[in-house]
């Protein structure tokens, strides 16, 4: 009944356990990721139902939530009729109709998790979930915690059950008091099987068992597996394993079993009927409400996708001349970076615009001036071997004596409460009446000293730091700044200046910093690696090195790395002091129009922060929107990823002239020049796995969020700095809060790619590990011809052609007032 | 006069404000927060402006008889108010924090659902706090006592479909309750002691309070002891501490307003408002000094292993009441005074930010990386600092004690008496009852031997009724006719016990048999509707689609319980005043009997509407989340 062993293999349940346990890792890491994607070798559709009956996630909004939409005529009813025709085929459509519209579904979700410990419950009246869970989450806290507690629990390095034989064997107050227990605890090595053959006995049940005990908590299980594989994510180390965390768990069961019953209490399987038992992993029932469900999903995707397609189908700019570009300005694909390139245009319509993954292709790690550790600047699941150290910079570190230790203490709290508390409600008062900023909140400006120096060039006499190399060779630094420049087609017509946008945030009392900040930069702000990219580029030799590969930077044209701080929409130009004369005048001219650019974005984003009257102008709206990021009570300091659906492959041109509404990420590419697809691989390399993560990661977040997601983030309590939960005795909670996914609309990624059908598909088909993302369709991928304009949807490994239902889209001239007149979800516009 | 108006308007305001914001829509946000908000800002300002006037022409204490509930020729109810430093000082913290809350939370809990409950229960809790910090007698403390303790449960459940903060309100709820056991029992023995509902104002009288002590030494120590069993549950001390840390589920400014700064200096203020009663009675002050002291000391300890921000808050703050009850032991009113203010900032600060200690440590880790711990502890010590470690981690058993003591046992004698059954209730209690109503008809004829065991017997019964109610597991019906049927053999106790007249008992029991009624009449609708879904056994949820119902039976609750909706908390008291100073085990089978019924009802509200909703087809939490 157990997957394929039919005998209990204690590796093989705990690879599976760690395979389906959340896998986010501590706060300061966080990185978007598929939620499910332990279930992504599976077809999106069916490894949703497959999930939600183990483990009773809902998976899919509200039958309701659709159905009444559709009424309210929000979904087109020529795309539903469409999706349902294409895919159930014509003569169908009224029979589907019926099912989608009017039959009354049993939505209950049920799942199979639990069946086996309900019967502590049930037959031995015991609730062994409230008992261990306190002590068993209180133990692991303090073992991992990573500077909250004063006074630490004494680790033993050798992990989690050497502490507890220590601290069993060394305090008067004991862990465990039953005699059995204590001898297994001293005596053996504590074997899963061993302990499990005491309380259930029967080896078919153990991996059932397991999982029912570990999912009743996943969010402790799932850090514990996280940090076993990967311990660098504690900058306090801890040894930890799952093995010894269950076998802590499964030892306090026995031990409170016996200190109720004595030692005579016959194991669980003597009192269950095994037949009954659904097994976890056997097959699922074909369930027509799934099918309803993914029928309305995909008519909720195509009601946007269509509109979109037939955007990019009709809609395509012509090219700027290239003597007629004011300056250029490459951002990242983030879709926060989506609208500011709309206004860049708008206020300068000679200007040009780019969009790559924000490392800017400098994947290394970063060490600021006296910082202890380094920290990783590239895409997550990359492992660079570079580093770039600091130097001559700006402590960006000030305290505060609230978070000081010596407030906790009996004699230092005397004091200091009755004489900073009343400067503490002072304090208070100030940052609740008139924020300003201070050394709680976190600032994108303050990841790099611009000022500072970086370690740009190796040294041959410096050692490597760790087996990093730190610094880069000129070979290095040409083989990366290629690539770049002919990933996003920017291999001649060079401006004067272009620019390199690197963005963070910035926000106060927000445990999920990291998240918003750049992703592909793994949660920092991409400061530095836009300054290095410019630096490369400026310097000669490497331009030589490019000219000798064919890509020619005229001697006139200097790059300048900046940062764009999402939140409070201001930016940060590095090096400037470098710039020719004329370039440096051209570069202040430049600075009026992005400073407008940057207040016409906080306008549009501020539709959506409800509280902001966005009739106002640009700039006083502007003001608002910044002190969102140093207020303490606003738990929204942007809306991050928020109702992001697209991901944009082509050319600028392309997709210009339509308003995304911020739901795009933009990757600049020119099919002409990589007519074999290699930047192609790489840009979707990175697309399927960071856009995706993303996308899917607020997709689940939103559908469930009390499963899936973190729920509200108002009660948080931060849990050893690595994590939070409910109150006192929560389990840790992964997935996305729900203060980031309120507006979020739960559709998949739609990935467009401008290029031919064929040269696509033998492109996505080269790495297993992104065509699984195509292939399974957890992203939509269409295609479209970049000389017939045909659209291609990608479905069942073959490109089929697609006919948008949608006939036209609305223009609009005055991008102000669309904005100002909406706080929903807006269609694709034409600008005009 | 003029003064006294004013003094009064500072229950008033808030009351006004909390009944306003009753009718407001629920989707009216700006509606809600700025009534709220202007609201405790005329508060603060008003507050402010009096204190400034009030130190300028002496600082005088005032004592207004607000208005006489209810009085016979030996009784009286009256809500007085009462104004000196300490409510001053209250009043102001309180205003200021509660400003300072209102305009936090307006933008924190927007888009969040239960917006409007939020600022509803805040303002309930407002109104209670000033009509507790104002008030002049124990009875109106009692009422204010009784509104803080809903408003908490309201708070800390505002989570109310998950499992863990219903849980832990329920918990809160019952160990509150407990509490209240000291100061019923405190009433119940001034009203022998003073002959009167003292009034806070003559406890200054230190010649009166001499002259009724003497002789009284052992009651005068009762009532302190009373008292600071009040007070150490509502400001946790020990041995009630884990309480507070169990309350933060709600949202983090609801925390910091009630559990990091209000509430939870509500012991020291119920000390400081009896100070100059125990005064001069050293035990007492020895008693009290000596729990400050081992909370300080244990509070602190448990305080160093904590691993999570908010906990580690709750557990400082505890350590420092505990140094204010040794402050106030010591006499050292003022600085009492002046410590809980400034801890009662400090620490709404320290809850507000704390969201921000993640960035913040981890950057201060990144840049000034901990040395590691050397061990300076010779291997003898080792074994005291892991056993003090251990202690520690598991809060020095004081979660365990606090069952073990009380309701381990409470549940053992509720379980002994399972054979009380619905039909139980009918054919046999039912016509005891009715039995002794006839027998009580020849009252004067029975033996004096009898008559005097009579209201024992019946209030032992009343008891056993509450306690089977607090440990039925099945039927929410027959639990909710045992609180009831509990009222009716109080009833029946007292009248045995002395003559009085019959309007008492009727007071009494009119506000009981109307909740009852309403209560019934939801109960068996509900039953209706979700015959399936109807029990005791664990949570349901129901108010997921149950809303309006839900509401309608949270009040008969609160009028079945006592709480100061019926006049029947008129009657509450006033049966109080007819157990005699003698009857010791009536007085506390009595006070037994009112907060078991009290933490019953809540239970049968908790577990029929609150916690994950029972039906699966929509989002749920798990129970650990």
């Amino acid at each position: 009944m157990i997957s394929d062993h039919t005998i209990f293999d204690a590796e093989h349940t705990l690879h599976e356990l760690k395979h389906y346990l959340p896998s986010q890792a501590p706060l300061k890491d966080f990185v978007h990721h598929n939620t499910l994607h332990a279930f992504q070798k599976h077809s999106f559709h069916t490894a949703l139902q497959m999930a939600s009956e183990k483990f009773g996630f809902k998976v899919y909004d509200d039958l309701k939530k659709f159905r009444s939409k559709y009424l309210r005529y929000e979904l087109n009813h020529d795309v539903f009729n469409k999706i349902i025709s294409d895919k159930k085929g014509v003569s169908q459509l009224e029979v589907w109709k019926t099912k989608l519209l009017d039959v009354d579904y049993d939505t209950t979700i049920h799942n199979r998790l639990g069946q086996i410990r309900e019967n502590w419950k049930e037959v031995y009246k015991t609730n062994l979930d409230k008992e261990v869970h306190p002590i068993l989450f209180r133990f692991i806290g303090s073992y991992l915690d990573q500077g909250i507690a004063i006074w630490k629990l004494p680790v033993n390095e050798k992990g989690i059950l050497a502490t507890v034989r220590n601290l069993q064997a060394n305090s008067s107050k004991k862990l465990f008091k039953s005699k059995r227990v204590k001898e297994l605890l001293f005596n053996t090595t504590c074997e899963l099987e061993d302990l499990l053959f005491i309380l259930v006995g029967d080896e078919h049940l153990y991996e059932q068992y397991l999982f029912d005990q570990q999912f009743a908590h996943p969010g402790w299980s799932g850090m514990v597996g996280v940090l076993e594989s990967q311990p660098q994510s504690l900058l306090d180390r801890r040894n930890v394993s799952l093995k010894e965390f269950i076998a802590y768990e499964l030892l306090l069961e026995i031990d409170l079993l016996d200190q109720k019953f004595g030692q005579v209490w016959k194991p669980l399987s003597e009192s269950i009927d095994k037949n009954s038992i659904k097994g976890l992993f056997d097959k699922h029932d074909y369930n027509e409400l799934f099918e309803v469900y993914s029928l309305w999903l995909e008519i909720a995707e195509w009601n946007y996708f269509d509109q979109v397609v037939y955007g990019l189908q009709h809609h395509s700019n012509n090219p700027i001349e290239s003597d007629a570009i004011s300056f250029q300005a490459a951002f990242c694909i983030d879709d926060r970076e989506s609208t500011i390139r709309t206004y860049f245009e708008k206020e300068d319509p000679n200007c040009q615009t780019f969009g790559t993954a924000g490392f800017f292709n400098v994947e290394c790690y970063f060490q600021p001036e006296n910082a202890k550790f380094y920290t990783k600047v590239c895409p997550a699941p990359a492992t660079p071997k570079f580093l770039i150290k600091e130097s001559e910079a700006k402590s960006r570190h000030t305290k505060d004596v609230h978070f000081n230790k010596f407030l906790s203490g009996v004699f230092g709290g005397w004091v200091t409460t009755q004489t900073m508390g009343f400067w503490s409600g002072i304090k208070l008062a100030g940052s609740i009446f008139l924020p300003s900023e201070s050394p709680a909140m976190v600032s994108s400006f303050k990841h790099m000293d611009p000022n500072g120096k970086l370690t740009y060039h190796v040294n041959k006499s410096q050692e490597k730091v760790d087996g990093l190399q730190v610094g880069f060779t000129d070979e290095e630094m040409a083989n990366r700044m290629e690539a770049l420049l002919k990933s996003i087609g920017l291999v001649k017509s060079f401006a004067p200046i272009v620019y390199f946008f690197g963005h963070g945030a910035s926000s106060i009392n927000n445990t999920h910093y990291a998240g918003y900040d750049c992703g592909a930069c793994c949660g920092r702000a991409g400061s530095m690696n836009a300054r290095a990219a410019a630096h490369m580029l400026n310097s000669t030799v490497i331009r030589e090195m490019l000219a000798a590969r064919g890509v020619n930077v005229p001697e006139t044209t200097q790059f300048v790395g900046a940062l764009h701080d999402t939140t409070r929409d201001e930016v940060e130009y590095y090096d400037t002091k470098s710039l020719s004369n004329k370039n440096k005048k051209q570069h202040e001219a430049n600075c009026v129009i992005i400073e407008k650019a940057l207040s016409m974005n906080a306008k549009e984003r501020a539709r959506r922060f409800f509280l902001i009257d966005t009739k106002q102008s640009a700039k006083k709206v502007h003001d608002k929107v910044k002190l969102r990021s140093i207020s303490l009570f606003e738990p929204r300091p942007e809306w991050n990823h928020s109702s992001n659906c697209l991901a944009i492959v082509g050319k600028r041109e392309t997709n210009l002239n339509l308003f995304l509404d911020q739901r795009a990420f933009l990757n600049s590419y020119d099919y002409s020049i990589d007519p074999e697809g290699k930047s192609l691989l790489g840009i979707l390399n990175a697309v399927a796995p960071v856009c995706g993560g993303i996308n899917l990661e607020y997709y689940f977040s939103s559908v469930d969020n009390h499963r899936l997601g973190a729920g509200s983030k108002l009660p948080h309590n931060v849990m050893g700095l690595i994590g939070v939960a409910n109150g006192m005795e929560g389990d840790l909670r992964p997935g996305l809060p729900k203060q980031m996914i309120n507006i979020h609309d739960a559709i998949r990624l739609m990935v467009t790619v401008e290029h031919f059908p064929e040269v696509v598909l033998n492109t996505i088909k080269q790495n297993p590990s992104t065509y699984e993302w195509f292939i399974n369709e957890w992203v939509i991928l269409v295609v479209v011809h970049p000389e017939t304009k045909t659209l291609y949807h990608f479905r069942g490994g073959k490109f089929q052609v697609y006919e948008p239902a949608t006939k036209t889209i609305p223009s609009v001239e005055n991008l102000e007032k669309l904005v100002e007149s909406t706080r929903e979800d807006l269609p694709v516009y034409l600008i005009r | 006069m003029e003064t006294n108006n004013i003094i009064s308007s500072f229950v008033f305001i808030p009351f006004l404000g909390f009944l306003i914001s009753l009718f407001l829509g629920k989707k009216s946000e700006t509606g809600l927060s700025k009534l709220a908000f202007y609201v405790v800002l005329i508060q603060f300002l008003a507050v402010l402006s009096f204190i400034i006037y009030w130190i300028f022409t002496g600082a005088s204490t005032f004592n207004i008889r607000e208005f006489v509930v209810y009085k016979t020729d030996n009784y009286e109810f009256l809500i007085d108010f009462y104004f000196d430093k300490v409510t001053a000082a209250y009043l102001l913290v309180g205003a200021f924090v509660t400003l300072l809350i209102m305009r936090y939370s307006a933008y924190y809990m927007h888009m969040e659902d239960g917006y409007k409950r939020f600022f509803n229960t805040v303002l309930f809790f407002y109104f209670g706090y000033n009509f507790t910090v104002l008030s002049g007698n124990f009875e109106t403390l009692f009422i204010g006592w009784e509104i803080l303790g809903m408003s908490s449960f309201l708070l800390i459940a505002f989570y109310r479909d998950r499992y863990l903060p219903v849980r832990n309100a329920v918990k809160v709820f019952s160990i509150y309750r407990i509490g209240d056991v000291g100061i019923l029992l405190a009433m119940w023995a001034s009203h022998h002691l003073w002959h009167e509902n003292i009034t806070f104002q003559k406890l200054h009288n230190d010649v009166l309070v001499h002259d009724h002590l003497v002789g009284h030494s052992a009651t005068g120590l009762f009532i302190a002891v009373c008292v600071l069993i009040a007070a150490s549950a509502k400001s946790a001390q020990v041995p009630f501490s884990s309480w507070l840390p169990r309350a933060m589920e709600g949202p983090t400014p609801s925390s910091a307003i009630f559990y990091g700064s209000l509430s939870v200096h509500f012991g020291v203020f119920l000390l400081l408002r009896t100070f100059p009663f125990w005064e001069h009675q050293t035990a007492a002050r020895i008693l009290i000094g000596a729990s400050g002291l081992t909370t300080a000391i244990i509070a602190s300890l448990i305080t160093r292993v904590q691993s999570t921000i908010k906990t580690q808050i709750a557990y400082a703050s505890i350590a420092q009441i505990g140094i204010m009850f040794i402050e106030i032991a010591l006499g050292w009113t003022t600085i009492a005074l002046v410590h809980a203010s400034g801890n009662a900032l400090l620490r709404t600060y320290q809850l507000l930010v704390s969201p921000s200690v993640v960035s913040y440590s981890i950057r201060d880790q990144f840049y000034n990386p901990k040395k590691p711990v050397v061990n300076m502890f010779s291997k003898y010590f080792k074994k005291l600092e892991d056993t003090l470690y251990v202690m520690s981690m598991k809060e020095w058993g004081l979660e365990h004690f606090m069952n073990k003591i009380i309701f381990t046992p409470l549940k053992k004698i509720g379980k002994s008496v399972s054979f009380i059954t619905m039909k139980f209730l009918f054919f046999v209690l039912v016509p005891l009852f009715i039995l002794s109503s006839i027998l009580f008809a020849w009252n004067s004829s029975i033996p004096d031997s009898l008559h005097r065991i009579l209201p024992y017997v019946y209030s032992g019964i009343a008891l056993l009724l509450v306690l089977r109610a607090f440990t039925e597991r099945k039927n929410p019906i027959l639990a909710w006719l045992l609180v009831f049927f509990n009222h009716l053999w109080i009833a029946m106790a007292i009248s045995f016990n002395e003559l009085f007249d019959w309007t008492h008992t009727l007071m009494f029991l009119s506000g009981a048999v109307a909740s009852v009624l309403v209560g019934l009449i939801c109960l068996l609708k509900l039953k209706k509707a979700e015959p399936n879904y109807f029990s005791l056994h664990h949570y349901f949820g129901h108010v997921y689609e149950h809303k309006k119902l839900g509401f309608v039976f949270l009040l008969s609750v609160m009028g079945l319980m006592g709480f100061p909706i019926t006049i029947s908390f008129i009657g509450e008291d006033l049966i109080y005043s007819h157990i005699h100073s003698d009857q010791f085990g009536l007085a506390i089978f009595y006070a037994l009997s009112y907060i078991m019924g009290g933490i019953a009802l809540i239970r049968v509200y908790a577990r029929i509407f609150l916690g994950p909703h029972v039906k699966a087809y929509h989002e749920k939490a798990l129970k650990s989340f």
